[in-house]
């Protein structure tokens, strides 16, 4: 929050009085809503400058259209794919690959990460492993997807493969940051291993979970994307892919920007559990 | 007989690079009901002490026995108070104070009226729903003494449990903790570089020398006929100078050393 413009010559009030807030703090309020609201328009204003230059431009002929499409174009084939119900059919066979590889990923990566808090032994054992596997470009593992799990699965295999690591290097790290001392706390009342993780090392790392949570979904959808890129018959990374070798820019770009909304959406619904779950816990502030 | 008793006891840490003995023939023997402070130069094994007392540690040599029984790992009659207070901010006041008792699986009810009642007569009464955000040190510092209490430990081991605070609240709270472990009875072993809060405190200073540790002086606090109470009155009664020189020039002799 930006301080507040106003300068009160006696040391600020503690609690507001029952009376209400003052004239000068409803002002400083007012400017605030104003600056929002000036702040969403212009969000909005920029969007539609972008459409309409884009539609002036293509239909001026300064650009291509059949390279660019143009915002109307657009329109229409997403009304027409629409009603043919094919978009609404490839939209959610994304959505659900990209959530069940969130669930996933996080899930294992979580379970990962408590095995090596466990057993140090086996973390120093693994260690050298994790890092090679970051460190692979995953998409590479695609045709051994492609083959051991068939052309629906192996979509689930890609996006766990691009998220999974990077889940369980971000919760471990989560754990180590908790500090010792909590732990010597536990100890000292003789906690057994199975405690100090349910009552400190699970509930201490929500935030961080919450942090991994975020990062997970972006990486689920290149994983999804990618899958579907190299081998699906349905999903919007297929219907794209599909469009490019048709040459039906139309169709790439309602796709793009669907995939747009959808992770809007997914990282909408991420901030709000996050949010709920540290409200539920206590982490706010 | 002495509730706690350590017999020569030595301890090294190891280390890849290095190996640091900490403590070099220790021996104590602590009174049921007695205040003892340990004062010494800081990095001197302080804790290290109270994490053998407390059973974290095992002696390297020696032996530590609490009831004339050897000590093996953490046992419910010793309650830990560390410097911090780590209060959990996922759980509320009450569910904090009940944490001892979760980890050694009291019994529910038993426990809740407990730390109610102890909530209650230390003055957290009205705070028992509250997140421990909202609390000031002081009071976080007076909750953790309840979690220790709940777990009704006959010992205390108090790391520094001050130092994190104003000193303001520092003094204030050394009254009310004294207050409470005098109220309860208990045995209590207090480790600080304060040497005020040591003697105004304790029954008995110990204080450490360097490292390797030993004891090197053991004070007995005696405010002699009609000054009992609070360590705040003790600061203004006379002896109180006295034992704060001898013990400040032995802690200085052992910093010397260091230099």
């Amino acid at each position: 929050m930006p301080v507040q413009p106003f300068r009160h010559s006696a040391p600020a009030p503690q609690p507001a009085p029952a009376t209400g807030p003052s004239p000068l703090y409803r002002r400083y309020l007012a400017a605030q809503r104003r600056r929002r609201t000036w702040i969403w328009l212009s969000r909005f204003a920029v969007l539609a400058a972008f459409l309409l230059l884009w539609e002036i431009a293509a239909g001026r002929g300064w650009i291509d259209s059949m390279l660019t499409s143009k915002p109307s174009l657009l329109w229409s084939s997403f009304r027409e794919m629409l009603l043919e119900g094919k978009l609404l059919k490839h939209t959610w066979t994304t959505t659900l690959e990209t959530l069940v590889g969130i669930v996933v990923s996080m899930a294992l990566g979580t379970v990962i990460a408590v095995v090596f808090w466990w057993s140090t032994f086996a973390s120093k054992v693994l260690e050298p492993y994790v890092v090679v596997l970051n460190a692979l470009p995953k998409v590479a593992l695609g045709p051994i997807f492609y083959i051991w799990l068939g052309d629906r699965y192996s979509i689930y295999g890609m996006a766990v493969a691009i998220s999974v690591i990077v889940t369980i290097m971000m919760v471990e790290n989560g754990f180590r940051e908790i500090g010792r001392s909590k732990l010597k706390l536990m100890e000292s009342f003789g906690a057994t291993r199975t405690q100090m993780l349910t009552m400190v090392i699970l509930p201490a790392s929500i935030p961080n979970w919450i942090a991994t949570l975020k990062v997970n979904v972006g990486l689920t959808l290149v994983g999804v994307i990618m899958g579907e890129f190299l081998s699906s018959k349905a999903g919007l990374g297929y219907l794209i892919i599909y469009g490019g070798q048709v040459f039906q820019m139309n169709m790439v770009m309602v796709s793009i920007a669907i995939l747009a909304l959808l992770s809007i959406a997914l990282y909408g619904l991420v901030n709000l559990l996050g949010a709920w779950l540290k409200r539920k816990n206590h982490f706010e502030g | 007989m002495a509730q706690i008793e350590m017999r020569d006891v030595s301890l090294s840490y190891f280390t890849p690079r290095q190996e640091t003995e900490a403590l070099r023939g220790i021996s104590l023997s602590i009174d049921n009901g007695e205040f003892i402070s340990i004062v010494g130069p800081s990095g001197c094994g302080k804790s290290t002490l109270l994490s053998l007392i407390s059973g974290m540690l095992k002696p390297t040599s020696g032996r530590v026995l609490i009831d004339g029984r050897e000590v093996a790992g953490t046992s419910p009659q010793v309650g830990y108070m560390l410097q911090h207070d780590h209060l959990f901010e996922w759980r509320d006041v009450l569910s904090n104070v009940l944490v001892g008792a979760q980890i050694r699986k009291m019994d529910r009810r038993e426990a809740d009226r407990k730390a109610l009642a102890l909530l209650e007569r230390y003055g957290l009464g009205g705070f028992a729903r509250h997140s421990p955000s909202q609390l000031s040190g002081g009071m976080r510092q007076r909750v953790a003494l309840i979690r220790t209490l709940v777990t009704e430990p006959d010992i205390l081991l108090l790391d520094e449990p001050f130092s994190a605070l104003d000193y303001q609240t520092r003094l204030q709270l050394a009254d009310e903790v004294h207050g409470i472990i005098k109220d309860q009875g208990k045995t209590a072993v207090l480790v600080t570089h304060d040497i005020s809060e040591a003697i105004t405190m304790a029954d008995r200073v110990m204080v450490m020398s360097r490292r390797p540790s030993t004891i090197s002086a053991v004070h007995d606090i005696r405010f002699g006929e009609g000054v009992i109470g609070s360590p705040w009155a003790k600061r203004e009664a006379a002896p109180y100078r006295q034992y704060f020189s001898t013990i400040w020039k032995e802690l200085q002799a052992h910093a010397g050393s260091a230099v």
